[in-house]
């Protein structure tokens, strides 16, 4: 059984925040990734953040998560990657570590293999930044090879340099659909076209614009009723959505695409912070089913805190500040503060108020709000 | 959306499979899973759960936040039984 003051699960920017916070607070600090490299949604991210510098502005994804890395590392946090979190009982986290050098883990998750290892690890306290996960559509023909989530195809292109397919359906026109289009038009494949059931773009114009400039039709109030082919997908057909999210007849449309992108959002990845015995709140705009938790980053179990896309699918920046936050209060529940750490929790907080300002925030910003509001009441405080 | 349209891909539960156990009294996830098996595959409900809640939501006219997920139990993770052993020894 290891012991440690800190321990971290999820290696993104929530979690790697939290970790460094931790460890230059003195905590003896390890945090775990399931994948063969941390950095989470970050290592995808090639292109370049915009917003304010201290936020990375014009910095690609890649390399703030290079970045982040380097400052774990030197502040002393343990990185362990190819460590999936199976379990967690009271303040215990049950581990199988995967060891494989830097050849890519099997598809159907590292721990099914010969080469994993049980690792117990006791932590006095926790962060859980487990990230999000995407959301499925269910279509005839959507469990045919060739249809994967918008983020898969990303993982695949970005991660693994394997383009997903040549002639691409991106289905929704959130900000993911928008980037990964970009990405795989980038690497090389055909976006026929970007489809979404609402009546407007969802992601920022930045992002729709470089796609239409490349050509790439962007069909609002249209979504995918089937898809078919022989071995894998060879035909999507698409049709549009009236104002009551009824298809229009007569309106079907047949593209030929090997490749269908699902890109219809993302759900906090809550299983281990289920596990853990969190309460959890329903808010639409954060993503569905949500642990509460207070300002301070605290869920409604003692000793469990929680950062990034976990308490509300926001952004990399949210996540950072957020991660950040947690990480404090983490060490200073340890009596680890340092002199000061008042004042950087309201500059964090601050910065997340501005990060959550502006019209397209504001539902997000009066959810997280709500979601907070329920904390401060049922969360134990320091 | 046509009744032999897939919903869990582990465990292969249609959409008509879902209304059938939802017709014959599941009122939430838990109740779907044990008629028809659906998040009892190797993904444990990860992919489909979501469009569970969503046909009981529209079958039985209720918000989606009248659903909640199912019970998670340990292993969240797909682990052999070897690894779970060697670490009882720990």
């Amino acid at each position: 059984m290891r012991e440690v003051d800190l321990s971290i699960v999820g290696a993104g920017p929530a979690g790697l925040a939290a970790a460094i916070e931790g460890a230059k607070r003195g905590c003896s600090t390890v945090a775990l990734d399931m994948n063969p490299r941390p950095g989470g949604q970050l290592i995808k991210q090639i292109h370049k953040f915009f917003g304010s510098r201290e936020h990375h502005a014009g910095t690609r994804g890649i390399e703030i998560a290079d970045t982040l890395l380097h400052e774990a590392e030197s502040a002393g946090v343990e990185v362990l990657i190819g460590a999936e979190v199976y379990a967690i009982h009271d303040s215990i986290l049950e581990v199988a570590q995967t060891f494989g050098g830097d050849s890519p883990p099997p598809l159907s998750g590292g721990a099914t293999t010969s080469q994993s290892r049980p690792l117990s690890i006791e932590a006095r306290q926790i962060v859980l930044a487990t990230g999000g996960a995407e959301n499925a559509l269910n279509f005839p023909g959507w469990t045919l090879p060739g249809v994967m989530g918008a983020g898969a195809a990303q993982t695949m292109s970005n991660v693994w340099r394997v383009l997903p397919g040549e002639r691409v359906l991106m289905v929704g026109a959130g900000n993911v659909g928008l980037i990964v289009s970009y990405q795989l038009l980038q690497a090389g494949a055909e976006i026929v076209a970007v489809i979404e059931a609402a009546p407007r773009i969802g992601g920022y114009g930045v992002h729709a614009a470089k796609i239409r400039r490349a050509g790439v039709p962007i069909l609002t109030s249209h979504t995918v009723v089937r898809a078919s082919g022989e071995s894998r997908v060879e035909q999507a057909v698409i049709v549009k959505v009236d104002a009551s999210w009824g298809t229009v007849p007569g309106s079907e449309e047949e593209l030929d695409v090997d490749t269908i992108c699902i890109a219809v959002g993302l759900r906090p990845n809550a299983r281990l912070a289920s596990l853990a015995g969190c309460k959890f709140d329903y808010s639409p705009s954060l993503g569905g089913w949500v642990p509460i938790h207070n300002t301070r980053m605290h869920t409604t179990v003692p000793g469990i805190y929680l950062a990034g896309d976990l308490s509300g699918i926001e952004e990399a920046s949210t996540a950072l500040e957020e991660g950040r936050l947690a990480g404090i209060c983490a060490a200073s529940s340890l009596s680890k503060g340092h002199v000061g750490d008042s004042e950087e929790i309201e500059a964090i907080e601050e910065r997340l108020l501005s990060l959550r300002s502006g019209p397209f925030c504001q539902r997000l910003q009066d959810a997280k709000q709500k979601l907070i509001e329920i904390g401060e009441a049922q969360c134990p405080k320091e | 959306m046509d009744d032999d349209t897939i919903v869990c891909r582990c465990e292969e539960a249609t959409v008509g499979e879902i209304k059938q156990a939802i017709r014959e009294g599941a009122v939430d996830v838990t109740g779907v899973k044990r008629r028809t098996r659906a998040g009892m595959g190797l993904c444990q409900g990860r992919t489909c759960e979501r469009i569970v809640m969503r046909i009981l939501s529209q079958e039985l006219g209720k918000p989606m936040s009248e659903f909640e997920p199912d019970t998670v139990r340990t292993p969240v993770q797909p682990v052999t039984f070897g690894l779970l052993a060697e670490g009882a020894h720990d």
